[in-house]
């Protein structure tokens, strides 16, 4: 007569086996998403199935919120309306010549022959959380694949880049700001046309700043210099605001300077950012014949420029006065 | 189940499975409201490992690894991080909670403390570790001020947790709850 256990101890496999299962699992899943990312499809569908949820999370936050607005002292509204007002009319001074110089520039450029910019598509996108990760600077956007953000789109405020998309989901994206750990910026300096790479600082002293790596000691950069995007890459468009310099160590024993600088952007406060949609920045290598006409001397340092192959009409429009990174500015 | 740790001599009811899914989705939308990234809210708990350990030492056979998996892998998703990272951390959490579920509730609350603040430390030691090893810094000593709060908040929540299985059988004029 065969003898079992009551049911009352069949618990099933034991709570170590399960633990050992579930823990080999998530390696697995960790090493397929950090090495191979094999699982957006998975990502995709839990973010879809989480979608609700968090709506009906971030009403309550919404309503007080509002409530806040709408109790709003009278004295701050007018404090707003006023340099709201200001700020119009400093921006009105740019604009009036804005469309002038605009069709200037058509002009030039069909005679140069060089490509003409793209007109650029936004999407206004309200941040809806900081991903609850110390460990990252990434946030989640309200608008997703639906209204046409896709990854690798740039992310800007009023005041200047924000960030890049990374992933888009159907009503959602996911933004890594330009002070992730792992996000560059290829940027110039206005004043002297100097090209760098901005890479984040996430953490530490400096966390939450930008620092251009790579630069030799005697890189012509100083404090209170503006960096813009140079549109190298061919993601960021050229010109953008990016950050400006705050500190610049050079130190007889290091190869390189040590340059760190604030980001335009309100990368941590903002609430409103507009996606920049733009289709297709990545511009084919212009024919041969196009090449020919553009200056001699210009020409000369684009084509010793190694980052630019793939996109050549946005290093000319970002003007190739540069030199490459690394390298002494001319003029020195 | 005893129930040595109820000094009034309770005998607690049955739980309901309603009342633990209701929990474990408030917790849920509770890690999912917005905060800021660093100052105090570095101090606000896991609110998912706190209820996720809470019913893994009350009620071990209804809330086990594969409900604590299935959170970590969507608190992954939430948080934009790597996925598995926090599936991982709450497998060995809940396992480390129902390991000790039988010693636990006999103590008192201050024991309880005791028990549950290294869970939620090593949860975020776990954390940590993949990080760094998927090259991420060391976010810095207050990042485990989390654990601290989510103990702190262990009394707390026993009390709310419990309080649906503590009304009594039958309701009379003194007690109408």
């Amino acid at each position: 007569m065969e003898y079992s256990p009551p049911p009352f101890f069949k618990q099933g496999p034991s709570a170590l086996a399960r633990m050992a299962a579930f823990a080999l699992l998530s390696l697995a899943l960790l090493v397929a998403d950090a090495q191979y990312r094999l699982l957006e499809r998975v990502r995709y569908g839990v973010a879809l199935a989480l979608y609700p949820l968090q709506l009906v999370a971030r009403a309550p936050g919404g309503a007080v919120s509002g409530f806040a607005g709408y109790m709003a002292r009278q004295e701050n509204l007018l404090r707003e309306n006023a340099a709201h007002e200001r700020r119009g009319l400093e921006a009105a001074r740019g604009l009036m010549r804005a469309g002038q110089l605009e069709a200037e520039n058509a002009n030039l450029r069909a005679l140069l022959a060089m490509r003409e910019r793209l007109p650029v598509v936004s999407v206004a996108a309200e941040l809806l959380y900081d991903a609850r990760d110390p460990f990252t600077r990434k946030v989640v956007i309200d608008k997703g694949g639906l209204a046409g953000v896709k990854p690798g789109q740039v992310v800007v405020d009023a005041r200047g880049v924000v960030g890049q998309v990374t992933r888009a989901f159907p009503a959602m994206a996911e933004v890594s700001l330009l002070t992730d750990r792992d996000q560059a910026i290829p940027v110039q300096v206005v004043r002297n046309g100097l090209r760098a790479v901005a890479y984040g600082i996430p953490t530490g002293p400096d966390g939450g700043a930008l620092e251009l790596k790579f630069l030799a000691t005697n890189a012509d950069v100083r404090k209170g210099d503006d960096l813009v995007t140079s549109g190298l890459d061919g993601v960021f468009l050229p010109g953008l605001p990016v950050a400006s310099v705050t500190r610049v160590e050079r130190g007889a024993g290091f190869a390189f300077a040590r340059i760190v600088c604030v980001p335009a952007a309100g990368i941590d406060r903002f609430g409103q950012v507009l996606v920049l949609t733009t289709e297709k920045i990545v511009a084919p290598p212009p024919p041969p014949e196009a090449e020919e006409k553009l200056p001699k001397g210009k020409r000369r340092k684009v084509t010793a420029e190694p980052a630019a192959k793939e996109s050549a009409g946005n290093r000319a429009a970002a003007g190739a006065k540069g030199a490459p990174d690394g390298t002494v500015a001319p003029g020195r | 189940m005893p129930a040595p740790r109820e000094p009034e001599q309770y005998l607690l009811l049955p739980v309901n499975p309603w009342f633990i899914g209701f929990t474990l989705v408030l917790s849920l939308m509770l890690n999912l409201l917005p905060l800021p990234r660093d100052g105090w809210a570095l101090a606000v708990p896991d609110w998912v490992a706190l209820t996720l350990v809470f019913w893994n030492i009350h009620q071990p056979r209804r809330v086990g690894l594969t409900v604590a998996w299935l959170l970590g892998l969507v608190m992954d998703v939430n948080n934009a991080s790597l996925l598995g990272e926090h599936a991982l951390a709450y497998s060995l959490l809940s396992f480390g909670a129902i390991t000790m579920h039988r010693r636990v509730l006999w103590f008192g609350m201050a024991g309880q403390v005791v028990h549950v603040l290294p869970l939620f430390l090593a949860a975020q030691a776990v954390i940590v570790a993949i990080r760094l090893v998927a090259g991420g810094a060391f976010p810095g000593l207050l990042y485990f001020a989390s654990s601290l709060a989510a103990t702190l908040l262990w009394p707390l929540v026993s009390f709310a947790y419990l309080a649906p299985q503590r009304r009594p059988v039958e309701k009379d004029e003194n007690r109408p709850i």
